[in-house]
């Protein structure tokens, strides 16, 4: 089988627009969470969630940088962070100068879980309002999932395989690693993949409300809100980005003297069939998805010593994704470390298990593990499990496990490790 | 502003080209990099500005900045 490794990486996020600023921030125990801004959420459920900043910000998003004022105005947050994070991969992999063969096995798979909420929510008023002959001609192609890889392609003369996943939540990590294998399989030698999502908007803060999956009880200090495996905790921040990586085989990046980060050696998924929002109460899709990635990366259980959890801060889940760690991992658990990064950024939703990837592959490379912060009372749960409270670990870091979980039950995990 | 001016702007906004490039002889297609779906986002823009209805075969027929400031100024109420 052909070997997949990372070769580039681009980061959006609520804490840097950029994979450095990201991870200083990451690993300097910041919180990307405030009052929301982009609306007047006074009378929604919740009132706050992980923005990414503006330009004049200290480390604030600048669209563009990459993307092209026309596109701005046209398109959906999502797409516009996704190819913002695209481009820096591109940029970081050193693959803007291709051939046209070369751009012949050059493929995309960027997804989003969700899409063009805010720009749907936006024109169906302007279609109620106004009627039809007011709704913008680039309604659709502005808010459909597959136009990341669409814009991205187009923008780089990409024409190999161009895909998109949308499995809510897990989208990230299935387009990483649905990618690894139409690499491996020979469908491409180089691949853009990872996940976008921008749905702070009124409906989506509303819709995700109402679902009950948002906290709701830190209005007044919303940095302390997304608390996963505390007690306290009491739903998901919401979060929005894009986290893009350059897959590309091995040899390839070998023979051009690529900086190859990882390598991505197993990819498990599973269904839970039980509930379209509620996670197994086994955890079983979990352990599952887990177990899969492990026995496909030829790794032993031992070799694993930094887990991304999805660790979303709602209470039902982050017992029963550590409760499937424990299960599977048995005694080795007492020798890695698991943290999630939701506690600082939210969660991203269809960015989510792209953006986790690029932070293993940080800690692989930097061998520090980033912290769970807010961990003030952890659950019982969590007993012998090193959850890297309030501040990054150094440590040694040689292979690490990436877990995504999303709604309809979807699972996915990833395993990469130092090259 | 004179027509001119606020077609200019509309048209300088939506298609993200610099004001000197928005002459009156310039082509929405040819020169401003515009596709066919910007001019339908351009007309309705138009509409909305100034108050006019643009017909389809009208709009086809709007094919540079001075024609769209010619048929708003023919048009308006």
């Amino acid at each position: 089988m052909r070997r997949v490794v990372v070769t580039g990486l681009g980061l959006v996020t609520p804490l840097g627009a950029d994979v450095e600023t990201a991870w200083k921030n990451i690993i300097a125990s910041k919180s990307g969470a405030g009052t929301i801004t982009r609306f007047d959420a006074t009378d929604f459920q919740s009132n706050y969630a992980c923005e990414v900043k503006p330009a004049d910000h200290e480390y604030g998003f600048d669209a563009s940088k990459r993307v092209d004022h026309k596109i701005q105005r046209q398109v959906d947050p999502f797409i516009v962070y996704g190819i913002d994070a695209a481009g820096q991969a591109m940029e970081d992999a050193g693959l803007l100068d291709l051939s046209e063969e070369e751009r012949l096995r050059f493929g995309c798979s960027i997804g989003s879980g969700i899409g063009g909420l805010p720009g749907i929510e936006s024109e169906s008023l302007v279609l109620a309002e106004k009627g039809p002959k007011r709704v913008s001609p680039h309604f659709v192609h502005g808010r459909l999932i597959n136009l990341i890889s669409g814009q991205v392609s187009i923008k780089y003369g990409l024409m190999g395989p161009n895909h998109a996943v949308v499995t809510a939540c897990s989208t990230g990590a299935h387009s990483i690693g649905d990618a690894a294998r139409m690499i491996a399989m020979d469908d491409a030698d180089i691949m853009l993949a990872g996940g976008a999502e921008g749905a702070i908007c009124p409906i989506g803060i509303a819709g995700f409300g109402q679902a009950r999956a948002l906290s709701t009880g830190f209005r007044d200090e919303p940095w302390r809100a997304s608390r996963p495996y505390d007690v306290d905790r009491d739903g998901f921040v919401m979060g929005e980005g894009a986290g893009v990586v350059v897959l590309e085989e091995y040899e390839h990046a070998k023979a051009r003297g690529a900086k190859i980060y990882a390598e991505v050696v197993g990819y498990g998924l599973s269904g839970d069939a039980y509930h379209v929002t509620a996670p197994h109460p086994e955890g079983s899709g979990a352990f599952r998805s887990m177990a899969m990635a492990m026995k496909k990366s030829g790794l032993d259980l031992s070799d694993i010593d930094y887990i991304n959890a999805h660790g979303t801060s709602t209470p039902l889940g982050d017992e029963l994704e550590l409760g499937a760690v424990r299960r599977l991992f048995g005694n080795n658990i007492a020798t890695l470390s698991m943290s999630s990064t939701k506690s600082a950024i939210g969660h991203l939703l269809g960015g989510a298990g792209a953006v986790e990837s690029i932070f293993c592959i940080l800690a692989l490379r930097d061998q520090i593990v980033p912290p769970t912060l807010n961990l003030d009372n952890p659950s019982e749960n969590c007993a012998g499990v090193d959850l890297v409270p309030f501040k990054a670990k150094e440590r040694s870091v040689k292979a690490v496990l990436n877990n995504s979980f999303g709604f309809g039950g979807t699972n996915a995990s990833l395993v990469m490790k130092a090259v | 502003m004179s027509t001119e001016d606020r077609v200019k702007t509309i048209v300088v906004d939506h298609l993200g080209v610099e004001a000197s490039e928005v002459k009156l002889e310039a082509s929405f297609i040819d020169d401003l990099g515009a596709d066919s779906l910007d001019i339908v986002e351009l007309v309705m823009a138009f509409e909305e500005e100034f108050g006019v209805e643009i017909p389809d075969d009208a709009a086809e027929k709007i094919t540079t900045v001075g024609d769209a400031v010619a048929y708003i100024d023919a048009h308006q109420g």
